[in-house]
């Protein structure tokens, strides 16, 4: 019973490490610096947008925001058109950015809140109109973005990438938010048990819409960083972050019945999966094979992990 | 006036009705022709398929379970249907039952281990998409003859797709509605306690819903396979929320024990009518997935306003 020993929400870093040193075997040492480089940067992009949705599944059971690749298509389309038209401005291009997910989490909270819906039916309705928004923003153009804001997610100081570093951060942020403001306890508090903590004097409405806000921003954000890491917006650049978001919320420690979340663990999960991906190139699985594993390792690590006694 | 308890059982396949026929008076009178044999055909002739995918999605919603893997299922079928379907039947029926196994028991390790089904079913989508590919790495194969006329069949005074509609809609409402068995299945979905209080086993109960879950979305593949002539690993992963959609849009809801298979059959029809709808409205092409959603949010909208009225 060693697993007992070990908190579930850490599995992922564990797994990463394992994956790595399988890479440092196959192809060298000297592989393990690179394939890091490339697997914090891409994981932490995931991160970027799990943690949103990690903020959003905690808020109650069948809280889950389908928007977000969306909504990180759409910000991405509009951020790149404004850096373009104010000639490579990036704060103007971040801000409209951030102004798509604020408004795109309204909308999806008002929908739940108003239409009475379950979330994944409201997220989904407007997930199909926010898409629409971007295909006749862009269309199938990939819009560049201004070298500025390449190089900025490329940045390097010695061997520290910036922006990573910025997004580890940002976890940080989120888990003291968590445990320390009154936000974050109210948010989980209202995830544990809606009516108690309504009774308790929690105003769960507003609670649950600044989830929704957050998560529709972080999407956007990703969707900036993305482009920018990536030489440009293009319309299906959200597509695997759909799922993957929800993936790695879980096996990084978050209850998908709500109530309880770990901000830190989504990095463990997000490396894993990345780690995951290069692996399996190295060996030269073909794509099948890889998505299957990918499977049977989410299946697993699901029923493997220890569980609390039922409440 | 109506009857009110017989208006509330009404309702969820009242609102997706209106939907439909308001969606099919349009295109009438835009287009007089489209009201034929062959108009209908013609309009629906995607539904079959979404509609069973649907009511396998509906039979998982019941149990207060969600499946995220459904349409990478139905992909799944249509390509083991495309290469082994044609050459050697029996032994494409004994790999369609090594999936619909595979199907069941993980169905079983949800409820065995009480695993978030959101996730399980997330990483079987994985696995069903996976194994598509390594079976056919890009969308083709062969379909054999008979399964392609068999979709293309014109059966005599209703087009084909209303048929399977119709016939869909009373065996799964005579099961799941009028029926000793799928009382206790509703009941199961409801309060699974008192279901096992009374002697039933939840688990044997969750293995005949996951294994007619299984059954439905082969069939569900197969038809598609022979309506796209080929098999395709991604042809169908909006099944799985298009499915949720048709079910909710019946009046089902996610808290386990409360579905409508006639609504979910409704709802299925006008998911699938509003694509042809908006193309007839002409709304661009770029357009048209955000209407959709419009649609979707009007028709659930007139839910909670005849709700209201309801209530008050």
């Amino acid at each position: 019973m060693m697993l007992r020993r070990i908190p579930p929400w850490t599995y992922g870093f564990w797994a990463a490490a394992l994956m790595l040193g399988v890479i440092g075997l196959q192809s060298g040492l000297g592989s393990i610096g690179p394939t890091l480089t490339v697997a914090l940067a891409f994981g932490a992009i995931s991160v970027l947008v799990g943690t949103g949705q990690m903020f959003v599944i905690a808020s109650g059971p069948g809280n889950l925001d389908l928007s977000v690749p969306s909504v990180l298509t759409l910000a991405a389309y509009v951020s790149m058109t404004v850096m373009d038209r104010t000639g490579g401005v990036i704060s103007a291009g971040i801000a409209a950015a951030l102004a798509v997910g604020a408004v795109a989490g309204c909308l999806n909270y008002a929908a739940i809140r108003f239409l009475r819906l379950p979330p994944i039916i409201a997220t989904l309705a407007w997930s199909f109109i926010f898409q629409s928004f971007a295909f006749n923003l862009g269309g199938q153009a990939t819009l560049k973005p201004p070298q500025a804001l390449s190089d900025f997610t490329n940045w390097r100081l010695g061997w520290v990438q910036v922006m990573p570093l910025t997004i580890m951060t940002l976890s940080v942020v989120a888990a003291l938010a968590l445990a320390f403001t009154v936000w974050g306890r109210n948010l989980l508090a209202t995830g544990q048990n809606e009516r108690a903590a309504h009774f308790a004097g929690v105003r769960v409405g507003p609670v649950r819409l600044v989830a929704y806000v957050i998560c529709g921003m972080t999407a956007a954000m990703a969707g900036v960083v993305l482009s920018g890491f990536t030489g440009g917006a293009a319309l299906n650049m959200g597509n695997t972050y759909l799922m993957e978001s929800i993936a790695i919320v879980a096996l990084g420690g978050t209850s998908v019945a709500g109530g309880q979340a770990n901000a830190i663990g989504i990095w463990g999960a997000a490396l894993f999966f990345n780690l995951m991906g290069t692996m399996l190139n190295i060996f030269q699985a073909d794509a099948g094979l890889r998505f299957v594993l990918m499977g049977i390792l989410i299946v697993l690590i699901v029923a493997i992990v220890p569980r609390p006694e039922a409440r | 006036m109506l009857d009110r308890v017989r208006f509330r059982r009404a309702l969820p396949v009242l609102l997706p009705s209106v939907a439909l026929g308001v969606m099919l008076i349009a295109i009438f009178s835009i287009q007089p022709s489209a009201m034929s044999y062959f108009g209908f055909t013609l309009l629906f002739k995607m539904a079959p398929p979404l509609i069973l995918a649907a009511l396998a999605q509906m039979l998982i919603i019941l149990q207060g379970e969600i499946d995220l893997s459904n349409g990478a299922f139905v992909g799944l079928v249509t390509c083991i249907a495309a290469i082994f379907l044609k050459d050697d039947v029996a032994l494409a029926f004994v790999i369609l039952l090594a999936v619909m196994a595979a199907y069941v028991a993980l169905g079983w390790l949800i409820h065995f281990r009480q695993l978030p089904s959101i996730i399980v079913s997330l990483g079987a989508s994985f696995i069903w998409l996976g194994t598509a590919i390594l079976f056919l790495p890009a969308p083709g194969g062969e379909i054999p003859d008979w399964l392609r006329t068999a979709t293309a069949w014109k059966p005599p005074l209703l087009p084909l797709p209303i048929w399977i509609a119709l016939i869909i809609a009373i065996v799964a409402h005579l099961v799941l509605m009028r029926s000793s068995f799928g009382v206790m299945l509703r009941a199961a979905g409801g309060n699974p306690r008192a279901v096992q209080k009374a002697g039933w086993s939840i688990a044997w109960l969750r293995v005949v819903v996951y294994g007619a879950a299984a059954v439905l979305l082969v069939l569900a593949g197969l038809m598609l396979a022979g309506l796209i002539t080929s098999g395709d690993p991604n042809v169908a992963p909006s099944y799985t929320l298009l499915g949720i959609g048709a079910v909710i849009l019946g009046g089902g809801a996610f808290i386990g024990g409360q579905v409508s298979p006639v609504g979910t059959v409704i709802g299925a029809l006008t998911l699938s009518l509003a694509g042809s709808f908006l193309s007839f409205l002409q709304v661009p092409a770029t357009w048209q997935i955000g209407a959709q959603g419009v649609i979707l949010f009007l028709v659930l909208a007139g839910r909670v306003l005849v709700d209201d009225r309801r209530r008050a």
